[in-house]
């Protein structure tokens, strides 16, 4: 039944986030996408959870490289986002 | 078990906090506010995971934090609004990876049933082709490996090829997950899906990378959200699916400006043009900058088209300068900004704001064409297909269709051009033979500097 309960959410939130973004100006597609690659760094909260458990080295390497690079989309994403969204201005 | 029941409880919290954020990016005012709170529900969602009963050991956890910020840090900070493309490039190539290394983090760390192995497979596989594919992007943006478009005899019948060996692999692995035993159609599974990442983006030509770079951010969502199926994590599924959509709006308004098929972009390069079958008539009008300003003096409303010539002559700067002294002059300057100038999806738009373009000037294309016959004097710079008529009266041409910003509309084109050489597409532009188009040659930044120049007297 998880399958199924999972599913279900991944329909739902596809049919949102249709919705959402296709209300976004073209103005702002480039941070709709730097801010897109930061939320898809929250592969990071798995991540984190394999590279800290009790288990095989081979997991903990794997989960400590995957820790690594779904930070740094977080990170880098969120701030590259902020850096050009600071720039859009409005006329003085 | 109570705890986990208020991680998942908080990681409703973080979903709501991106999905408002998305939200506060409909608009330019609110969008960095957006933005913020979208980096909130991460930094919850990241701490309230810490406090997960599984954790015992936090010190690979803070290598990979400390690590993973100082890299992503620098990278923000130090690239430039040109190089945006490459950075997102190389992000989702990242979130492709770390899903595939979650996913085998899952694999060797415990039992798995079939079921699960499918599951960790399928992640496996969309994240290693968003890797290997949003690698060869990123060398063909940088220019670190030819951007031409690698075509071959055959090329589909191989990919198909690999797609099925990968299929067939996966299905073997699956009803034996076994780590020890059932290793080596897991090793082609991950082998022939970093393979398949390389060969899908070869054959895509340089000029039709926003597309690709699109494409693979929606995969980099739906290999989040695979790895949110592989730990029953509904956060991930949430937030993968979010960014799933949103990478394929963008391709989907990539293709659609450039008048072609997804499946066009994906298995045939941009190909050799076909001659065009009737002459432009008229003869081009070449002008100095003396004369635009001329021109620009006495109009009353201006919209500047720029192309990525622009960008490459680093003229926006200069631009801008142009746009504050038509307006001092009683002028109304617009930015009409066509879908594909620049690189990636919104390009020109980050370009243009970092010359310090305020937003509200900035208009899309479908708002401007239908006012353009009121316009003055529209000025074209580096920008030569999407102005291009032919797109709308030659049925010859190739990119007929292709929908343009109708300067050819306005009072009076001004067209700043290096050369009379042709545009991506290789074709003539019958823009450049109108009456009422004048031709300033040279370069972009000296010709705008010219005409700034002219106004300050």
């Amino acid at each position: 039944m998880e399958i199924v309960y999972l599913s279900f959410i991944l329909v739902l939130a596809i049919f949102l986030g249709f919705e959402l973004i296709s209300k976004v100006p073209s103005t702002l597609h480039t941070p709709l996408m730097s801010g897109a690659n930061a939320i898809s760094g929250i592969t990071v909260v798995g991540a984190l959870v394999a590279a800290g458990a009790d288990q095989e080295t081979t997991a903990t390497i794997l989960g400590t490289a995957a820790v690594t690079l779904a930070t740094i989309n977080v990170v880098g994403g969120y701030m590259v986002t902020d850096r050009m969204l600071a720039m859009f201005k409005k006329k003085h | 078990m109570s705890g986990q029941l208020v991680i998942n409880l908080i990681y409703i919290l973080s979903a709501g906090l991106f999905i408002y954020g998305l939200k506060m990016l409909t608009s330019p005012a609110t969008a960095r506010q957006g933005n913020r709170l979208s980096a909130i529900g991460m930094l919850i969602a990241i701490v309230v995971t810490l406090f997960d009963q599984n954790i015992v050991d936090f010190t690979w956890i803070i290598v990979g934090l400390v690590v993973g910020s100082a890299i992503g840090s620098i990278a923000a900070r130090r690239v430039e609004m040109t190089s945006m493309p490459e950075l997102v490039a190389l992000f989702n190539g990242f979130g492709g990876l770390a899903s595939v290394t979650v996913a085998c983090a899952a694999l060797f760390g415990s039992e798995v049933s079939t079921g699960l192995a499918a599951t960790i497979i399928l992640s496996i596989l969309i994240g290693s082709v968003t890797f290997t594919g949003s690698l060869v992007a990123y060398g063909k943006l940088s220019e670190t490996i030819p951007s031409k478009a690698v075509l071959f005899a055959g090329q589909r019948v191989v990919n198909g090829a690999i797609l099925l060996s990968i299929i067939v692999a996966a299905v073997i692995f699956s009803l034996n997950p076994d780590t020890t035993s059932g290793s080596n159609a897991f090793w082609v599974v991950i082998g022939l899906s970093f393979l398949l990442g390389i060969m899908v983006v070869i054959p895509i030509g340089g000029a039709d990378m926003p597309v690709v770079i699109s494409l693979l951010n929606s995969y980099s969502g739906l290999a989040a959200c695979a790895a949110g199926f592989v730990l029953n994590n509904n956060l991930l599924i949430v937030a993968g699916s979010l960014v799933g959509a949103s990478g394929m709006i963008l391709t989907n308004i990539m293709c659609k400006a450039m008048n072609r098929s997804l499946g066009n972009v994906l298995f045939s390069g941009f190909g050799a043009v076909t001659q065009q079958a009737d002459a432009i008539e008229g003869e081009v009008k070449p002008v100095v900058a003396a004369d635009a300003y001329l021109i620009l003096e006495a109009a009353s409303s201006v919209a500047i088209v720029p192309g990525y010539g622009m960008a490459v002559a680093q003229a926006q700067h200069a631009v801008q300068e142009l746009a504050e002294q038509l307006e001092e002059n009683g002028c109304e300057v617009r930015f009409a900004v066509h879908p594909v100038a620049g690189r990636m999806p919104g390009h020109m738009n980050v370009l243009l704001a970092e010359a310090n373009v305020p937003y509200d000037q900035l208009v899309e294309m479908d708002d401007i064409n239908p006012q353009m016959g009121g316009i003055d004097v529209a000025i074209v710079i580096g920008a030569n297909d999407v102005v291009n008529p032919a797109a709308l009266d030659q049925e010859s041409s190739p990119i007929y269709g292709m929908p343009i910003i109708h300067v050819h509309e306005a009072g009076t084109v001004i067209v700043l051009k290096r050369s009379m050489a042709t545009g991506f597409a290789g074709l003539d532009n019958a823009l450049f033979y109108g009456d009422n188009t004048r031709m300033l040659f040279g370069d972009a930044k000296e010709s705008v500097m010219g005409m700034v120049a002219e106004f300050k007297g």
